[in-house]
């Protein structure tokens, strides 16, 4: 029983047609409200997604009441598709997701499984099976996150052993719907490929959510939250390097959303402690701690040579 | 004197008890999750009390959240050993324990015979006790 015991007692079947039902108490009930202003607060930008996020909350909420009244019957399909380019946040949500779900009571545990190809399939007749099971077990009562699902499907290879783990995945997505929630998640065009070959896949699918590239604009944002959240700074000049920095780097190759910036971050504090470490008869105050200065991003290759930083030594 | 009518095997926790239902298996296995056990799924056709090492069905499970998954597996080898015993135990790997802390049948053959006294005359009029089970009288797969 996916929805617990407290959709049990709250409502008689025959209650008349006119009875009240308040949707505001049942949404406060479910503290769904604090994961999605979390989730509000702690992405920047992704407008069409937490839209998405929103109508798939509202609607499970609805389908939670439908229940109570005995207007809705076995469990809904609530497998999802996750599409967009690297680092636009698409594990991130998912996680947000297991909470969403589990406070709605559609999950039992909320936790989240991820996964990508080498963990389902096996190298051997006989290895896939049990591998995918391993992993469906430890997603149960949560949520199964796999990520660049299509690699699961090789059609060049007829005996890839992927297509095993398909159908085991397959099998489970319409049998213990009240016991997991599948997404899958990879780039928008390679999805499409995936599931117009699979079309069992397409049809088990509820919702598919698309999360969209970043802009300039809001790399930055993120990149100042991310600061932020570690207590570092960008100074004024500092800031202005960033700013900078992104729309070069979005032009180069492997560029990887937030993650590039989160990764770009990551050098930038590791030049900062040089930069203290090479100036280190100068007093330091709490500020110097704290604070990107522009050096510390212009050092990248990325101005330069127009390359992107290998490893962050550089 | 019939001490054990129908001669039902009691062994493990629950064992006087009428067969759990599967809720009530879920119910137990969560709690052996709560602590953090191992569970492994084992069947035997030799339920001798001294035959402590019953054959594993599959690998024990590790770091499972949820109960669904462990109950798919006891239906598994319900479905391949119908006439089996299947038990489940719950493994404490913990420093100390390092044991086996629950352990209870969840599946049994439809016909137990039960056990035989066996008598064995020894040097001096001595007599020496042991039990014997019916069901290993025959060979292997034929015991149920
Ligand atoms: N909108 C956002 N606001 C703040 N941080 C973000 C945002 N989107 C992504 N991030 C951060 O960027 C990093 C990468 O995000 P995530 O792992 O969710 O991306 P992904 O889409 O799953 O990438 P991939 O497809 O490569 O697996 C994470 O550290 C995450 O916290
Ligand atoms: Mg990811």
């Amino acid at each position: 029983m996916s929805m617990g015991e407290e959709s049990q007692p709250a409502g008689p079947k025959d209650l008349s047609d006119d009875t009240r039902v308040d949707l505001e108490a049942e949404f406060n009930d479910s503290h769904v409200k604090e994961v999605l202003d979390t989730l509000d607060r702690e992405l920047i930008g992704l407008r069409p997604v937490k839209t998405r996020i929103r109508e798939i909350a509202a609607l499970l909420l609805v389908d939670r009441l439908r229940r109570r009244y005995a207007l809705t019957a076995g469990a809904p399909t609530l497998h999802m598709s996750f599409t967009g380019n690297p680092g636009t946040g698409k594990t991130t949500v998912a996680l947000r997701m297991a909470e969403i779900l589990h406070r709605l009571g559609y999950v039992r545990e909320g936790h989240l499984i991820a996964v990508t190809r080498d963990d389902l399939v096996g190298q051997y007749i006989g290895h896939t099976a049990p591998k995918t099971k391993e992993v469906i077990k430890k997603a149960m009562g949560g949520v199964l996150f796999v990520d660049e699902a299509y690699y699961l499907y090789k059609p060049e290879n007829e005996r890839d052993y992927g297509q095993e783990s398909i159908e085991i995945l397959l099998q489970i997505m319409e049998n213990n719907r009240d016991d997991l929630v599948v997404i899958l998640a990879g780039y928008k065009d390679k999805m499409e490929r995936f599931f117009a070959s699979n079309p069992g896949m397409r049809s088990r699918i509820a919702h598919h959510v698309d999360f969209p590239d970043y802009s300039a604009l809001e790399l930055m944002a993120i990149a100042k939250l991310m600061l932020a959240e570690q207590n570092y700074g960008f100074s004024p000049a500092g800031e202005k390097a960033f700013a900078d920095y992104i729309p070069l780097r979005m032009k180069l190759g492997h560029f990887a959303n937030a993650r590039s910036i989160r990764n770009a971050l990551d050098r930038a504090r590791l030049r900062q402690a040089n930069r203290l470490f090479a100036g280190k008869h100068r007093s330091l105050t709490k500020r110097d701690l704290m604070t990107i200065e522009a050096e510390d991003v212009l050092a990248s290759r990325v101005f330069g040579e127009g390359v992107p930083d290998t490893d962050p030594a550089h | 004197m019939m001490t054990n009518p129908g001669n039902r095997l009691t062994q493990g926790q629950f064992s006087f008890l009428p067969d759990l239902t599967d809720a009530q298996i879920t119910a137990q296995i969560k709690y052996a999750l709560k602590q953090g056990w191992a569970i492994g799924i084992e069947y035997t056709d030799d339920p001798h009390p001294r035959n402590t090492y019953w054959e594993m069905f599959g690998m024990p499970m590790f770091d499972l959240k949820d109960p669904a998954g462990i109950l798919m597996e006891i239906n598994n080898c319900r479905k391949t050993f119908p006439n089996h015993y299947v038990r489940v135990t719950a493994f404490d790997s913990s420093q100390g324990w390092e044991t086996p802390r629950m352990s209870y049948i969840v599946n049994r053959p439809k016909k137990e015979p039960g056990f035989g006294l066996v008598r064995q005359e020894v040097d001096g009029r001595q007599v020496r006790y042991t039990i014997h089970s019916y069901a290993t009288d025959s060979p292997e797969s034929e015991r149920y």
